[in-house]
């Protein structure tokens, strides 16, 4: 379990993260969402400790994560930035290959390679797998980075907006993929999305941030409410049921 | 298995060179000019290695082709604490004549100027641009005291500081040949644990956290080691921090891998090979008209124009 308690940061006067505290559950999607400068990515990479607090606590299975070990943290819990810009030239497998690094140091064993592979198989990279980065498509990329996340297994999973920049069937793709990551492997994941409808109708816990604090939390169902989403927003929003599914319509 | 191959071809043409800049051409009185060639290929290939290694290394973790470690003022500052020596002390003083002391007390100071560049604005900050800033302005800082009391002081003794100046493998500091490889062979051991980390350090400082490094801990600890490499070579045979730039990226391009074992075993037999070639040059056909450091800094020059270009496109 991540629990977050009373999680301040601040950049000059302004808290960018306001007094959050948050659990979020296990072997579930949580998602936040919530305006542009809202703090959801500050909050995510707080949580995962690319970023540090000012004042507050992360604790992740009842540790602080600032009292761990960075490589046993790795072990752990496993972030992903949305901008992924990389210096150096890989193939799709080696960098898959680097989320073994905080097991194998370096060096590949064998039990490495089969979480390679696995990772590989699972993002259906296959036919890629020999191919540059910078050869392959917006959405392939996030495949190949989502992989290297999985062959990290670990038990939390951090991505901040994995769908930006791609096309519907990507997106669903991916979202489908983090869904059987939750049901098959049982592992945490948490995203940062800002649209609401891959929220409503993938996630199980959704957490709503605005102005670096939580404005309201819960299970999908409560969120996904005309009354919640206008705090949130500061817009109208119908929402209507579709298959069980419950889709807002903001466009007008 | 190719990078072994071009591993082994490296390694081949750079002992064919030296042994040609060792062995041919000695027309007898074999006593004298072997033990003097000996010294100076071997102030060239520690040298050569440390400036190659420890640009890469910087380059590593700024995550940056086109910087090389004297943006961060290391090179000016040896060169002001040797004109503030003689400044102060004039150049019959013991920091000046004794070698060995002058080397202890410039790698000392190099080595506290970059723990307190890190601490006082990097710590903070988080951000190598920001240490970079401060560095070239430091930088620039340290080069005009030096010229100020280089002005003041007697031409005589401008003379001590302006052999000083300028790198060259015709004027190696042989004095503290032993001294420095004894230094070098300590920080390549401690080194040793840190390259593993570095492939993970390229992928950029998020990915690096996210898979386990300390990544403030290992920053310092490697701006450390490239603080007391820089000023070796620089007490060695003066600045030459260019060649680590040419050196680095002709490395990446021949390579063509991530991987930094190789890339840095790469990277100081390139240099070895560009370096006792050179010398060849400035010896056999320039009879000494030149140093070498002239020829480095024009193709160096020319090299990174080029590079300007090419990534101006690539982004």
């Amino acid at each position: 379990m991540v629990e977050v308690q009373e999680i301040t940061k601040k950049y000059g006067n302004k808290a960018v993260v306001d007094q959050v505290s948050v659990s979020i559950p296990k072997g579930k999607i949580t998602s936040f969402i919530g305006p542009n400068g809202a703090g959801k990515s500050t909050l995510l990479s707080i949580v995962s400790r690319l970023i540090t607090k000012d004042t507050g606590e992360v604790h992740i299975d009842n540790e602080e994560i600032s009292s761990v070990k960075s490589n046993a943290l790795a072990k752990k819990i496993a972030i992903l930035k949305q901008s992924n810009h990389l210096n150096v030239r890989l193939t799709v497998k080696e960098l898959v290959s680097f989320g073994r690094f905080p097991y194998s140091q370096g060096r590949l064993k064998k039990e490495d390679h089969r979480f390679i592979q696995e990772a590989i198989d699972y993002m259906e990279l296959n036919e890629l797998e020999d191919k540059y980065l910078d050869e392959l498509s917006g959405g392939q990329r996030q495949r190949a980075f989502i992989a290297m996340v999985i062959a990290q297994d670990t038990e939390y999973i951090l991505l901040d907006e994995p769908l930006n920049n791609l096309d519907m069937k990507h997106s669903v793709q991916i979202m489908k993929v983090l869904k059987r990551l939750v049901n098959e492997l049982g592992k945490t994941v948490v995203i940062v999305i800002h649209d609401v409808n891959f929220a409503s109708v993938y996630s199980d816990y959704i957490v709503a941030l605005k102005n670096g604090k939580i404005v309201h939390q819960g299970p999908k169902d409560d969120m996904i409410d005309k009354k919640v989403l206008r705090d949130v927003y500061d817009m109208d929003i119908q929402i209507q049921d579709i298959d069980q599914c419950k889709i807002c319509l903001y466009f007008n | 298995m190719r990078l072994k191959w071009k591993i082994s071809i490296l390694i081949a043409v750079s002992l064919a060179l030296i042994a040609v800049y060792l062995f041919v051409g000695i027309p007898g009185n074999w006593d004298y000019i072997l033990p003097r060639r000996f010294t100076r290929v071997l102030a060239i290939i520690i040298t050569g290695s440390v400036i190659a290694i420890a640009t890469v290394v910087f380059q590593t973790i700024t995550n940056n082709r086109i910087l090389t470690p004297s943006l961060i003022g290391l090179d000016s500052l040896y060169i002001l604490l040797q004109t503030f020596f003689i400044f102060v002390f004039g150049s019959t003083s013991i920091v000046a004549l004794n070698a060995n002391i002058n080397f202890a007390i410039s790698v000392g100071a190099m080595v506290i100027f970059a723990l307190l560049l890190y601490h006082l604005l990097f710590r903070k900050q988080k951000n190598v641009y920001y240490l970079l800033l401060i560095g070239i302005v430091f930088g620039t800082f340290f080069s005009s005291l030096s010229s100020f009391m280089e002005v003041l002081i007697d031409p005589n003794e401008f003379f001590m500081v302006q052999n000083k100046m300028f790198a060259s493998f015709n004027n190696v500091n042989t004095d503290i040949l032993w001294f420095a490889i004894i230094i070098l062979v300590a920080t390549i051991i401690y080194f040793w644990r840190y390259i593993k980390y570095l492939d993970v350090m390229a992928l950029g400082k998020e990915h690096a956290i996210n898979l386990g490094i300390d990544y403030d801990k290992v920053m310092q600890r490697l701006l450390v080691v490239i603080a007391i490499w820089i000023s070796v070579a620089t007490a060695l045979v003066g600045p030459i921090l260019f060649l680590g730039l040419l050196v680095s990226n002709v490395t990446y391009e021949f390579m063509k891998t991530y991987k930094h074992g190789y890339l840095l075993l790469a990277s100081a037999l390139i240099s070895i090979v560009a370096l006792v070639g050179g010398q060849l040059i400035v010896d056999r056909i320039f009879s000494f008209n030149t140093t070498l450091s002239v020829i480095i800094n024009f193709v160096g020059g020319v090299y990174f124009l080029y590079l300007i270009l090419k990534e101006n496109k690539a982004w």
